[in-house]
């Protein structure tokens, strides 16, 4: 029996000490010089991500993608760690790396930004290794934490505060329920670990109902996080309110690491009751895929219309969570890595979109996109045909592996909702593609754009348009963390 | 082997390719507005010309006499999942590889004056249409042939949107949302077919038995999208408004080649791979097949726009190529493959006809014309054999494509041919009342009178059109000969299927 007093093992902790720590540097870095450091402490903390990135990735490049649980069991790192680690610290860091530009401008180049993103992204990590429903609440809340002042980081603004504000009491009532729920789990189970309750759920037969009711209640917590529907109603206040580099991270780095914590959670502790949690994750799903078609066709703000695409996206990334196998589990993995490259390329554009010293945000200020600035519009238009789901861009690669899994586990029903799902919601990705190219122009935005903010893009863009070339390393990868999962 | 040195070089990708190294060099393009707009189009002539050039190529090392696929190429591309780069053409596939080929030099000529505006953008969208579209005939993986079938929206939906007519934008959108629509459910069915055959490989696919009652399922999901390509009423109201926005060139593709892929689907997919199904759906076929002749050709004869009643005219005679797919009878599949070669290039000429009257009055308005034959007779003479061909006159091509398909249907149902038959009455009716109103009678209109006949350019256009079409009709041998191999192999597999059905029967 391992005693309290033993000091366990720090090695697989490593990059999660090593970002925090680097956060904790940086803020006296910045105590110290002030805001005119903020440029460069944002640069180093894109340094410290790019450097926890590397450590995350040295384990499996050794060693493999073996299970290792430490911190007396409340600690996972796997495969599926491995990758969705590398999924949060890349997108954080390109947020990162388009915020500084606009973040200067708007008057919020502040140094606790970078230091925010930094605890938020050590949250993530968190939460995404969690072993124990002690730890996946503590993970969980350092990130929501840190989100919340995020989200509210424009403090003259009132828009800005109130999504803080509504995020905050939302974000609680719904760690509220995900804490409810892990104490009846503990209750009738008498357990947290993850792994004793897979033991003790692995044949699969009808736990009782306080337990049941205790899933439900940590599956409604974790919809909340990851804004599927009926719990997405934040998801559009919050995204239009908060400053745009924000909802650009918001939209990639949380939700990857809260869709990965919802794997775990329902396929490693929850996995032999998976008859009992399909027909949730179900509903969500279809629910999440037709709000999000049919809600965005009306909107006006772009960023308000990004958060009923993510919506809708979600609701694809959980339809391998319903087929509840690994080819589901690797088939939510592409669709994130894909969605990553094509969402912070989308919120590059976004960036860009500034008339009259004002950043501008509605979609009709896209017109003629086409005319005055045709690289920005080709970029935009590969995100938004990629997010159609059209060949040969990536998204389309994204949401055939997700209806590959779904047709080989017999949810036919499923898949063909959300196919037709995708139909609608291609009307309004089209319909800024009509905007930028078929429309007369507005005006131009104000140049230049920020060296830094076009590479991403171009990146992204890049990224997006070729995959179909070689599609081999992130297909392979995500297989193989996902059969480890599985077989583990 | 006297073939191995066309053999030895991948002329199908060469083919599929080439068109996306003219893209790459008019993105690379610099210098004045109008320099650039006249060196974007020389180098996509030339680019789209000698992309032809190595189909003519193809078309040469094709062996007549074999079924199977030829040229093939295969790389690694998803190893893991049994999805690869799978390339190859047989009989069915080789004249639509041509088609496409032929009609895209065709199309940027037809634009040179005409398009004026982001000529850039317009090439550019050209050439990426014609790289998916000879991809999509020569394709032998589904993902690769679902890439390439999907991918045409896109520059299609900017052709239409960006260079179109007043109501372009609701025309695009319809374009667009009708075919995905279509299309997505193929993707599920062509899933289900992975699964069933653990690869995605069509040609094992199409070796494959599935059990009949997954038959109906996948074949539903397959004609959901080729029914909507073809178009097959009543899913063909998105037709009119996408050719009638469209600018010429578009409409020449659409017209020529995207309506193809429905018919090359059925052909390719819907018989070999699900015999049974199809047997079972095809009074289905005949029945929305003799509504649209008859519907649609009744609809035609109250057009005031041009290009309206030949974008109606387009959906009947596609409906002779569907009866003739499913009959499955050599006659009736070779009429039907004619058919749909011969309207691939009589339909595109007819809308470039439309074009060159449009291009000077800028109206499409039927009864704004009248008299043309006396100030322009050439243009009279081209618009006379196009118009010909279409209804099917001996000596032209439409006349083949119409005859073999009504003797297939002869065969398998007298109904059938009676009623579609009609249309040929009705299409003589249309074509005839259309011609007499645009190009006979007096001029009674100073701006009709001033009109130019064709110009040199038109004349460049025009002329092989002219030749295809009376190659075709006059010597269709050298047109069947390469698909009857191909040809037969799908009937037999197809007979094979029904007799071992009514084994089963019977015992």
């Amino acid at each position: 029996m391992t005693s309290i007093l033993v000091t366990p093992d720090l090695l697989p902790i490593l990059p999660e000490m090593f970002l925090g720590g680097c956060a904790m540097a940086l803020l006296l870095i910045g105590v110290y010089s002030g805001d005119r450091a903020a440029r460069l402490v944002s640069w180093l903390a894109v340094l410290a991500l790019a450097a926890t990135l590397a450590l995350v990735l040295y384990v499996p490049y050794t060693s493999g993608l073996a299970r290792n649980v430490s911190m007396f069991g409340l600690f996972v790192t796997d495969g599926l760690g491995y990758f969705a680690k590398a999924l949060v610290l890349i997108g954080s860091a390109l947020s990162l790396i388009i915020s500084m530009r606009f973040n200067a401008r708007e008057g919020l180049g502040r140094i606790e930004f970078p230091v925010l993103v930094m605890i938020a992204t050590a949250g993530m990590m968190m939460m995404i290794s969690a072993n124990d429903l002690i730890a996946l609440y503590l993970g969980l809340e350092l990130q929501s934490l840190a989100l919340y002042v995020l989200a509210s980081f424009a403090r003259d603004s009132s828009r800005s505060t109130e999504a803080g504000l509504k995020y905050f009491v939302l974000g609680a009532v719904a760690s509220g329920m995900l804490l409810y729920g892990a104490s009846l789990v503990y209750g009738f189970a008498g357990t947290t670990s993850f792994d004793s309750l897979a033991k003790m759920f692995a044949d699969g037969s009808f736990p009782g109902i306080g337990l049941i009711t205790g899933i439900v209640f940590i599956s409604v917590g974790l919809a909340f996080k990851v804004s599927a529907v009926p719990f997405h109603m934040w998801t559009p206040d919050v995204y239009e309110g908060s400053p745009t580099p924000v909802t650009a991270f918001f939209a990639v780095a949380p939700k990857t690491a809260a869709l990965v914590l919802f794997v775990r959670v329902m396929v490693e502790p929850f996995g032999g009751l998976i008859d009992q949690w399909r027909q949730i994750i179900w509903a969500i799903s279809v629910a999440s895929m037709i709000l999000g078609a049919v809600a965005a066709i009306n909107q006006k703000n772009i960023k308000r219309l990004m958060a009923y695409s993510s919506i809708g996206h979600v609701g694809y990334a959980l339809i391998g969570l319903a087929a509840g196998t690994a080819a589901g589990v690797r088939g939510i993995l592409i669709y994130m890595a894909i969605y990553l490259f094509m969402n912070i390329g989308t919120f590059a554009v976004i960036l860009c979109m500034r008339r009259a010293g004002k950043q501008v945000e509605g979609i009709d200020d896209l017109a003629g996109l086409s005319r005055t600035h045709p690289a920005l519009a080709l970029a935009l238009a590969i995100f938004m045909f990629s997010m159609a789901g059209i060949p040969p861009l990536a998204g389309f690669f994204a949401k055939l592996y997700i209806f590959l899994a779904a047709i080989d586990a017999g949810l036919y029903t499923l898949a063909v909702i959300g196919v037709l799902a995708s139909v609608v919601g291609a009307f309004y990705y089209l319909r800024i593609i009509k905007l930028m190219y078929f429309d007369e122009p507005k005006g131009e935005f104000e140049t230049p754009f920020g060296g830094e903010v076009l590479t991403v893009m171009l990146v992204s863009a890049l990224v997006i348009m070729f995959f179909f070339v070689w599609p081999n390393p992130l297909v392979n990868g995500a297989d193989a963390v996902a059969a480890a999962l599985f077989a583990g | 082997m006297s073939q191995l040195s066309f053999a030895t070089l991948p002329l199908l990708s060469i083919t599929t390719f080439l068109p996306l190294f003219g893209v790459l060099a008019i993105l690379l393009l610099r210098g004045s507005e109008e320099g650039q707009a006249r060196a974007a189009r020389w180098i996509a002539l030339w680019v789209s010309l000698a992309t032809f050039a190595v189909s003519v190529e193809v078309w040469a090392a094709f062996d007549p006499t074999r079924a199977d696929f030829q040229l093939v190429e295969k790389a690694d591309w998803l190893p893991d999942f049994n999805i690869g780069y799978h390339m190859g053409i047989d009989g069915i596939s080789l004249f639509f590889v041509l088609l496409s080929t032929f009609l895209t030099p065709i199309c940027i000529v037809s634009s040179w004056l005409a398009v004026t505006k982001r000529v850039k953008e317009y090439m550019i969208a050209f050439l990426a249409l014609e790289t998916l579209m000879v991809g999509m005939f020569c394709a032998l993986d589904f993902v690769l042939f679902y890439m390439f079938f999907e991918g045409v929206l896109i520059p299609m939906f900017l052709i239409i949107g960006v260079w179109g007519g007043p109501r372009r934008v609701y025309a695009a959108f319809k374009f667009f949302l009708y075919t995905l629509l279509g299309s997505v459910l193929m993707l599920l069915a062509i899933l289900a077919v992975y699964f069933a055959t653990g690869t995605t490989d069509i040609t094992e696919a199409l070796a494959f038995n599935f059990p009949p009652h997954l038959q109906n399922w996948l074949w539903l999901a397959f004609f959901a999208s080729f029914a909507v390509k073809v178009p097959m009423w009543p899913v063909h109201t998105w037709l009119p408004d996408a050719h009638v926005e469209a600018p010429t060139a578009g409409s020449v593709i659409l017209a020529g080649v995207l309506l193809k892929m429905g018919g090359y689907g059925f052909i390719r997919f819907s018989l070999p791979m699900f015999p049974d199904a199809s047997a079972n759906f095809a009074p289905l076929v005949y029945t929305l097949s003799v509504v649209a002749i008859i519907y649609t050709s009744l609809v035609a004869l109250a057009q005031e726009d041009m290009k309206k009643l030949i974008a109606y005219s387009s959906v009947a005679h596609m409906g002779f190529v569907t009866i003739g797919i499913f009959t499955v009878t050599p006659e009736g599949l070779q009429g039907a493959m004619i058919q749909m070669l011969s309207h691939g290039v009589v339909s595109a000429a007819l809308f470039l006809c439309v074009g060159v009257v449009y291009d000077r009055l800028h109206t499409r308005e039927i009864s704004r014309y009248g008299g043309l034959v006396n100030n322009m007779p050439r243009y009279a003479l081209a618009f006379m054999v196009f118009m010909l061909a279409s209804v099917g006159l001996p000596g032209t091509s439409g006349f083949v494509g119409e005859f073999l398909s009504l003797v297939g249907a002869y065969q398998v149902n007298t109904w059938v041919a009676l009623l579609a038959a009609t249309g040929l009455v009705l299409g003589a009716a249309y074509m005839l009342y259309l011609y007499r109103r645009v190009v006979f009678g007096v001029i009674t209109k100073d701006d009709v009178r001033a009109m130019l006949d064709l110009s040199p350019r038109e004349v460049l256009i025009f002329a092989p059109m002219i030749a295809v079409v009376l190659w075709m009709g006059i010597y269709p041998s050298s047109f069947l000969r390469p698909m009857q191999p191909s040809l037969a192999n799908l009937i037999e597999r197809v007979q094979v299927s029904e007799r071992a059905h009514a084994d089963l029967a019977e015992r």
